[in-house]
């Protein structure tokens, strides 16, 4: 579905991005992760023509979006739900409005079935409740989940999720890694996750890579992932408990 | 694309080096800010549409009425200084009744419409530039061209609208203002009737005058917005690139009204 055909980019001063290769299957949850500042924001914003990459191509579907002109990438695009790490909703305008945003902009739908399917989707991230207000009046947790709602909410074939629960209590992160995976499970949506959060990772990733020096160093399913040798995976899983000879059970629902 | 991407040049060698690099990026800044122009009014069509003519009128209402405060200060200040400049030289000949044309005069053609676009280069380009960079930093205007928004047509285009039709009425406002400021200054300094300086200042005041007067305030309603979008768009590196984007919107309106102005001037009333 989206192709890495050896993508390198240089940014501030070093390669973020040095000859990474993958793909990423139709339908698959693909989570992607790495410490901070290895370029996982940097990879999403490639997906999607944020950024053109300095040598190589990135594939969507066939097509070479790094080389797609205007309209090309608008029809791209399309295709495409970003939802921002720090949700990038309008300030100006109410959450609910932001989420409607899409579904006012680019379809010709009725302010009625607008509202209801902007009722339906807040519902989904937890917001029903919290529609009226400015983004500058909600939490960041609050804030990413509206932006979720943004993302999701034209149906979009591919979703793209800058740490979708990072900032989450785990309660709320839980009811959107079930989120994620009904969108897979229901619409066959094809997720792209980027996560400092191993256990959500874990839970909905169908392969997990991981990224360090601007090489993917790790690429694989979770339960290989959790059992493997390089030294950075061990470091990362380490860091939050998670050793090689405990048990991981995908609890999701 | 409205969104850029980091570039990565080598250090300029030299002084000749980095004085080349600057004249070749302020061309392409200018020709890019033109573009944008351009742009924004090829978008202008979509005005049509309701939502669109909302946004209007809430553009307007934010950078045009919420100014009339300080414009209305300033206008009649300027206009009291221009009667009392003026009366203080004309009483030496006995001519203080004069000071009605002065300050029609020299308010509808010049005064009135710099004086609005240095105060809204100052309130509205910076809320503007402020506005549209703290968008680009938070990476809201990449959100929107990932919906297929185009942000020219969904921000630049009303504020572009709302000024060319703000900027003309506030000029033509803040010369009212700044005569009756001169009025005002001519009954309780100078001794000259309301009635008297009322005469002088109509009969004096050409129709030529006020149809230049506003068409400079349009331009300049024009240059404000779009310095002050493309700064907003082009600013890069955080907070602190929010403030450098204002800046430099700021001193630009400044300095294009100032020359726009004087080719105008010399346009109309030089041949
Ligand atoms: N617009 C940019 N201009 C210059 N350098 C950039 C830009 N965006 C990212 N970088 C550089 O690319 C590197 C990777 O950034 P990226 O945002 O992808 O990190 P990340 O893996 O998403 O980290 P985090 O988990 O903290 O979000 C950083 O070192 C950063 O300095
Ligand atoms: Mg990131």
């Amino acid at each position: 579905m989206i192709r890495f055909e050896r993508v390198s980019k240089w940014l501030s001063g070093k390669f973020v991005l040095d000859n990474v290769d993958f793909e990423i299957r139709k339908g698959e949850t693909f989570v992607i992760v790495g410490p901070s500042g290895v370029g996982k924001s940097v990879s999403l914003k490639h997906m999607v023509r944020l950024l053109t990459p300095d040598d190589g191509h990135v594939i969507v579907d066939g097509e070479s979006i790094s080389d797609a002109s205007g309209d090309e990438l608008a029809r791209i695009r399309k295709r495409f739900g970003y939802l921002f790490q720090g949700g990038a909703l309008l300030a100006w305008l109410s959450v609910a409005e932001n989420v409607a945003l899409p579904l006012r902009e680019k379809t010709a739908l009725t302010n009625d079935e607008i509202l209801a399917k902007v009722h339906e989707t807040l519902k989904l991230v937890g917001l029903e409740n919290d529609g009226a207000k400015r983004p500058g009046e909600i939490s960041g947790g609050m804030r990413k989940r509206a932006g979720l709602a943004r993302a999701i909410i034209t149906n979009p074939e591919i979703v793209l999720y800058d740490e979708p629960t990072s900032g989450l209590d785990p309660v709320t992160a839980r009811t959107i890694d079930q989120l994620i995976e009904s969108l897979r499970v229901k619409l066959g949506v094809t997720s792209v996750v980027v996560t400092h959060d191993l256990h959500s990772a874990l839970t909905i990733g169908m392969r997990i890579a991981m990224l360090h020096g601007g090489h993917i160093v790790e690429l694989c399913d979770p339960d290989k992932f959790v059992k493997s040798s390089r030294p950075e995976v061990r470091q990362f899983l380490e860091a939050q408990f998670i050793t090689r000879e405990g048990s991981w059970e995908r609890n999701i629902t | 694309m409205i969104t850029r991407e980091p570039e990565n040049f080598p250090p300029p060698v030299g002084m000749f080096g980095a004085l080349g690099r600057s004249a070749v990026f302020g061309c392409r800044e200018t020709g890019r800010a033109m573009m944008l122009f351009v742009e924004a009014v090829l978008n202008l069509r979509s005005v049509l549409t309701r939502r669109a003519r909302r946004e209007v009128i809430n553009q307007m209402f934010v950078y045009g009425i919420k100014s009339l405060g300080v414009i209305t200060v300033v206008a009649v200040f300027t206009g009291m200084i221009l009667a009392l400049q003026t009366g203080i030289e004309l009483r030496k000949f006995n001519q203080e009744v004069n000071i009605g044309a002065a300050v029609m005069v020299s308010m509808l053609r010049e005064m009135g419409p710099f004086m609005t676009g240095l105060i809204l280069a100052a309130c509205v380009g910076s809320a503007m530039a402020a506005q549209l960079g703290t968008m680009v930093v938070s990476e809201e205007i990449a959100a929107l061209e990932i919906m297929s928004i185009n942000p020219v047509r969904f921000l630049v285009m009303p504020r572009l609208a709302a000024m060319s039709i703000m900027t003309p009425l506030l000029s033509f406002y803040t010369c009212m203002m700044g005569v009756l400021g001169g009025g005002l200054v001519g009954m309780t300094q100078l001794g000259v009737s309301w009635e008297a300086y009322m005469r002088n200042a109509t009969r004096f005041a050409d129709m030529k005058d006020l149809y230049v007067g506003i068409f400079k305030a349009f331009l300049f309603g024009m240059i404000i917005t779009t310095v002050s979008c493309h700064e907003g768009f082009a600013t890069k590196e955080g907070a602190v690139g929010v403030g450098m984007a204002t800046r430099r919107a700021v001193v630009a309106s400044f300095l294009l009204i100032l020359v726009v102005g004087y080719f105008i001037t010399r346009m109309f009333y030089y041949s």
